[in-house]
């Protein structure tokens, strides 16, 4: 959460009228050092210009964002993902977080609360929007006849759980620090927990919505 | 194959064919060995077809069909290139031709007594060669659909459409001679008495009337088959498209159009893109439920309702889902009263609305960040929070909680214990 440096910020998507929008609202807060149209575009630009975190739009015309995902994580480790979409469809949030995208975020989130999200997966944590919050307590949700493979990765805490619980009220991190007596740091590493299981674990429903996005 | 060809040589003669003289060539176009039925066609202004019917008879006098035909190979000289590129040859045209040739010689041989194949056996091979060559031929797949390729020379339409009808009459008969043929050779071959070879001879008749059937049906099966298929792919296309179109055009365009009209007024404009979000969200992603019958459902169109009427939007997270009763139908009534309360009074453009279906309890939240209130205030003199909320799920065995203070928000928590059945938690209706 420090403000000394300023991030270098990447947008991918492929409206350019979206873009133009983010890039006046986030000039305050961050340095746009780039911007892509498209996979291909993407993946050239981003090596160049080695940003902090990129802004990646889920769906693009010649393979949507976790095509330029997979294809940067080996090559660029040090490159912080936030996927940032329009669409609110299980498949496609769960699809790109597995793919290592470090949060997600709606298009309807206000400039203040980008800025934050972006400052906070440059810092290593995770950032979850409340509806995906909500798509994680359900696909862990504690089934009986689900058989629990490795209860490290495939179960949520009971803190856990409360935590994104919280995230899925709309509550910000600040918010649920003060409602659980616990600090934000310690709010800050269950999200990134919550999300490494959810990159992680093997459980059914997690892997059918990674597999089926076939969506438009 | 032929007829297609023949197609192209009228287009030809239409438009590139300055001399009035008809002189005898053999055209490079259409051809199946060397052009020599086309060219004497042609030339004659017969169809292709008889002419070479002709040759393959004429094979039967002692290979007559053959001669002639060499004799004008020979003889007549080939067309000059015309610029266009030499279509292949297509040497399956020739399997008719060729099977009905050896129907002709053997039948022949067989009515002359040559002996070449002699008996029953020979016969039946000389009907099946027959059949299947008049079958194939008719059954050839550029002979489909040629109607819409030959618009300048409908005639040629006419007789093709004419084949359709006549190819079947064909295919009829010669699978009913071949299926005749197959029973007739079993029944022969039986009677007399059960040895070895007469088994053998009857299973042999058995394969060729089976054959029979089979190549009289095959093709026609097959192109019925593809034809259906692409018929139904298309109409489905169609089907997927008109909805799109319907959909667009009494939502979206609409939408648009009252944005239009109404730009000046923002909070309007507001409420109509989200209304509009709204359902095509719904349409693209989430199966219809009844708000009826299921509890996320419900919720989903109360918030819809809350963001139309009022004009904020409610984030909404469901997690689980279950069947409505009317314990869950008070619920989502409180639910709803407390997002009219947050939309009226809390002065913010957005509610989060959450629900989790669990085990053993339902429960809703409610949150804005807005303005707030004393509780131990306003409680008492406001029937909307007492009679709507804390009042009706006191009634259904529920709980009610408020948590708000003045410039901190607000919050009500509504739980409803789940003694009910049809509790299905974690994700089936979840989105």
């Amino acid at each position: 959460m420090t403000d000394e440096r300023r991030l270098k910020v990447f947008l991918v998507d492929d409206h350019a009228m979206f873009r133009a929008g983010v890039r006046s609202e986030l000039g305050v807060h961050v340095d746009v050092v780039g911007e892509a149209s498209s996979v291909t575009e993407a993946i050239n630009r981003i090596a160049v210009t080695e940003p902090d975190v990129v802004l990646l739009d889920v769906h693009m015309p010649d393979g949507g964002g976790r095509a330029v995902l997979e294809s940067m994580r080996r090559t660029h480790p040090h490159v912080k993902f936030l996927a940032l979409s329009v669409s609110d469809a299980a498949e496609d949030v769960i699809g790109l977080i597995r793919a290592g995208a470090r949060g997600y975020v709606t298009k309807t989130i206000s400039p203040d609360e980008l800025a934050a999200a972006i400052r906070r997966v440059a810092d290593g944590d995770a950032v979850f929007s409340p509806r995906l919050a909500g798509f994680v307590l359900d696909a862990f949700a504690a089934r009986p006849d689900v058989p629990v493979a490795d209860p490290e990765l495939d179960q949520l805490t009971n803190r856990e759980r409360e935590v994104l619980r919280l995230l899925a009220r709309g509550y910000a991190y600040k918010e649920i620090a003060k409602e659980l007596f616990i600090s934000i740091k310690t709010v800050e590493t269950h999200v990134s927990n919550v999300l490494r299981k959810l990159q992680m674990s093997n459980r059914y429903e997690l892997s059918r919505w990674a597999a089926d996005r076939r969506l438009v | 194959m032929t007829i297609r060809g023949d197609t192209r040589r009228t287009e030809i003669t239409a438009t590139a064919a300055p001399t009035p003289t008809r002189r005898l060539y053999r055209p490079r176009n259409p051809r199946i060995i060397a052009g020599v039925a086309s060219g004497l066609a042609r030339h004659l202004g017969i169809p292709v077809i008889a002419v070479r019917i002709a040759l393959v008879v004429l094979l039967g006098f002692n290979g007559l069909g053959l001669m002639l035909y060499a004799a004008f190979w020979a003889v007549v000289p080939q067309e000059a290139p015309s610029g266009e590129p030499p279509a292949r040859r297509d040497l399956a045209a020739l399997v008719p031709f060729a099977a009905i040739g050896i129907g002709v010689v053997l039948l022949q041989s067989l009515v002359g007594g040559n002996g070449v194949a002699a008996g029953t056996v020979g016969w039946l091979i000389a009907i099946v060669a027959l059949g299947a060559g008049v079958i194939w031929h008719q059954s050839d797949p550029t002979r489909r659909g040629l109607g819409d390729t030959t618009p300048q020379a409908p005639w040629l339409a006419a007789v093709v459409a004419e084949s359709d009808r006549r190819s079947f009459i064909f295919r009829f008969i010669g699978g009913g001679v071949l299926v005749a043929t197959g029973i007739i050779g079993v029944v022969a071959v039986y009677a007399p008495r059960g040895s070895l070879s007469a088994v053998f001879n009857g299973v042999i008749f058995a394969l060729v009337g089976l054959l029979g059937v089979g190549v009289v049906v095959a093709p026609l099966l097959w192109r019925t088959f593809s034809q259906l298929r692409a018929e139904r792919e298309g109409r489905i296309r169609e089907q997927e498209r008109a909805e799109v179109a319907a959909m667009i055009h009494d939502q979206v365009l609409h939408t648009l159009a009252l944005i239009q009209r109404n730009s000046a007024d923002i909070k309007e404009v507001q409420r109509l893109a989200r209304g509009q979000e709204r359902s095509l969200r719904n349409w693209l992603y989430k199966p219809a439920a009844s708000p009826t019958e299921r509890f996320a459902a419900a919720l989903e169109e109360a918030a819809a309702e809350v963001e139309d009427t009022y004009a904020i939007s409610v984030e909404t997270v469901i997690v689980g889902d279950t069947d409505c009763d009317e314990g869950v139908a008070a619920l989502v009534a409180a639910a709803r009263e407390a997002m009219v309360n947050a939309a009226r009074h809390a002065g913010v453009q957005t509610v989060s609305l959450y629900a989790e279906v669990e085990a053993d309890e339902l429960s809703v939240f409610v949150r804005d960040r807005g303005a707030g209130f004393d509780v131990d205030k306003i409680e008492e003199s406001r029937h909307g929070v007492r009679g709507s909320i804390v009042g009706r799920m006191r009634r259904h065995g529920g709980k009610a909680k408020i948590r708000s203070a003045v410039g901190d928000g607000t919050e009500v928590r509504l739980t409803l214990p789940a003694s009910r059945e049809g509790i299905t938690a974690g994700k089936e209706a979840a989105r």
